[in-house]
């Protein structure tokens, strides 16, 4: 179980997460849905203790990660998750499958002669075959992002962070990851964090579903609940709609009042 | 106008400073790691190679040509006051060994396989492979800082001794073919005097530059921010720094060798 109370951070005095309150459940896939920029990815560094929230504290089984201190012991408090990156994070000096394998070294007591036949297990899993001696650099973005997240299950964790694991996919590829998910939680009993801005895989993975706006949790509820929520932001976002409560809109082009104003903007801008 | 120029110095200073209280922590993390766990032995042979292979051609350029010039400048002093090129060998050779061998195979290491360093570990950072380092039970500077430190210092002594050979080899040319000393001469001008201390002493100092260069590297490396041009910035600073650093301790360390009487 992971419960997060009250989880504060700010990047240089700005508030990004202001008091978030999310638990998850054993063997539960939570999705986790808001505009881009709202916080999700620095809320899964937060659980998994890649940063520090300011305020707060997170409990994973019984760990309350804001109150290691010690490296070893924040390693310690790691080793039961998997993690896939939004922008994958492959190691560049590694092939493929030495990058698919690599926590197995320092997670678990594999003997390293199955390494390679562990590596193509995964990469079948991910729907991908024939490049465990590729090297990243030489991946398309789809391909390296399930790398990745064929990285981040090899070493079968029990909780399992997703950021985007979707993103950049195909459609059908994108099916396959979502039945790949719903089968980790199903078989291994996996308890996830899914961040996704892909409705049709949030609905169909998550039992339940957050929505994350301005720092806070505006609505956690099972998928069919959010599909017909009342709430207007939460509406807007589902709906994927530009009008509504949440201002996203870019800011609509006025074309300056006369060139000398425009000269005194340019100017203050650069003194900035 | 002059509050602007104190805020600035004073967040310098503050930024200096926490900057040195983070290399520290990095330095004793690295001890806690190499006492507490295995040492990434393959890591370090490559790491070794890597630094061999990318300084070995500059060091041996440049300390060759500092030999001949020493030899060559020895030479025209020692003709103009005593009309015959005297102990061209023994300036030479005390010089490379302990003073310049060392330095120059430090600041050529700094500026080749230090800066190579930094920039790796930079884009490491930016790209978030040193988080996913420690979401795969393992930790930078257990992966990637102590084989680098240690292959710089067993590395860069034995560069050390190369540079030796070949700047007093460059020396040699120019006594030889230049100067019109015998052979003979210049050797005995060099090992009649050259003292197992002598040699210690730019030996030892080696050692210290090879840590200096690898932590510092490695900490600029590691603590990069900002994409691409972080990148740029970090390596540019770990080259700088290390090779300033090289010649400040290169004067604390002589001072400390001759006081113990390794000189
Ligand atoms: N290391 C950092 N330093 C400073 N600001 C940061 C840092 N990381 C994130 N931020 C800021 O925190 C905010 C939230 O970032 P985050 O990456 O968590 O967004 P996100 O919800 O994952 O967005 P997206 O859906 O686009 O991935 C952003 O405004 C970003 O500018
Ligand atoms: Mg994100």
């Amino acid at each position: 179980m992971i419960d997060a109370v009250g989880v504060r951070k700010s990047f240089r005095h700005r508030p990004v997460l202001r008091g978030i309150d999310i638990i998850v459940e054993e063997g539960e896939t939570l999705a986790i849905i808001g505009g881009s920029g709202c916080g999700k990815s620095t809320f899964l560094k937060c659980v998994i203790g890649l940063l520090r929230p300011d305020e707060g504290s997170i409990t994973v089984d019984g760990m309350d990660i804001t109150k290691l201190a010690t490296e070893a012991e924040i390693a310690q408090y790691r080793r039961r998750f998997g993690y896939l990156f939004q922008e994958a994070a492959l190691f560049d000096s590694l092939p493929v499958w030495e990058n698919v394998t690599f926590g197995l070294k320092y997670l678990t007591d594999t003997p390293r002669s199955r390494f390679r036949s562990i590596a193509g297990d995964k990469l079948a899993l991910v729907g991908l075959k024939d490049i465990e001696d590729l090297r990243p650099s030489e991946l398309s973005g789809g391909m390296k992002k399930r790398v990745a997240l064929a990285r981040a299950i090899a070493a079968e964790p029990s909780y399992i962070l997703y950021d985007e694991p979707t993103t950049g996919l195909d459609p059908i590829m994108s099916d396959v990851i979502n039945d790949l998910i719903i089968d980790l939680q199903k078989k291994l009993k996996v308890t996830s964090i899914v961040v996704t801005h892909d409705m049709r895989s949030a609905y169909k993975i998550a039992s339940r579903m957050a929505m994350l706006h301005e720092g806070k949790v505006l609505q956690v509820a099972h998928p069919e609940v959010i599909k017909i929520s009342t709430n207007a932001h939460v509406r807007q976002f589902v709906d994927g709609l530009s009008e509504g409560p949440i201002k996203m809109k870019i800011k609509e082009y006025e074309p300056p009042e006369d060139e000398e104003e425009q000269g005194r903007a340019d100017e203050t801008a650069r003194r900035r | 106008m002059i509050g602007a120029f104190f805020g600035a110095g004073g967040r310098w200073f503050l930024e200096t400073a926490e900057s040195a209280g983070q290399f520290a922590l990095m330095v004793r993390s690295a001890a806690f790691w190499f006492l507490r766990s295995r040492v990434e032995w393959r890591q370090v042979l490559i790491q070794m190679l890597r630094i061999g292979v990318e300084s070995t051609p500059v060091v041996t350029m440049t300390t060759l040509f500092t030999g001949m010039v020493l030899a060559l400048q020895t030479g025209a002093s020692s003709n103009a006051l005593l009309n015959e090129p005297f102990f061209v060998g023994t300036v030479v050779g005390f010089s490379m060994v302990m003073e310049l061998g060392p330095v120059m195979s430090a600041l050529v290491v700094s500026g080749r396989a230090g800066a190579a360093i930094a920039a790796e570990l930079g884009t490491m950072k930016v790209t978030d492979q040193i988080d996913a380092l420690y979401t795969l039970g393992t930790d930078p500077v257990r992966y990637l800082v102590i084989p680098r430190v240690l292959a710089f210092v067993v590395t860069l002594p034995i560069l050390k001794i190369m540079a030796d050979f070949t700047g007093i080899f460059g020396g040699w040319v120019v006594a030889y073919f230049k100067l019109g000393i015998p052979t003979n001469t210049y050797w005995h001008d060099i090992f009649d005097y050259m003292e197992v201390d002598n040699f210690m002493h730019g030996f030892l100092k080696s050692f210290v530059f090879a840590f200096a260069i690898s932590f510092i590297c490695c900490f600029k490396g590691l603590t990069t921010s900002g994409g691409a041009e972080g990148v740029g910035k970090s390596t540019t600073a770990a080259v700088v720094v290390s090779m300033t650093a090289v010649l400040i301790l290169d004067y604390f360390a002589t001072a400390v060798l001759v006081a113990l009487g390794i000189t």
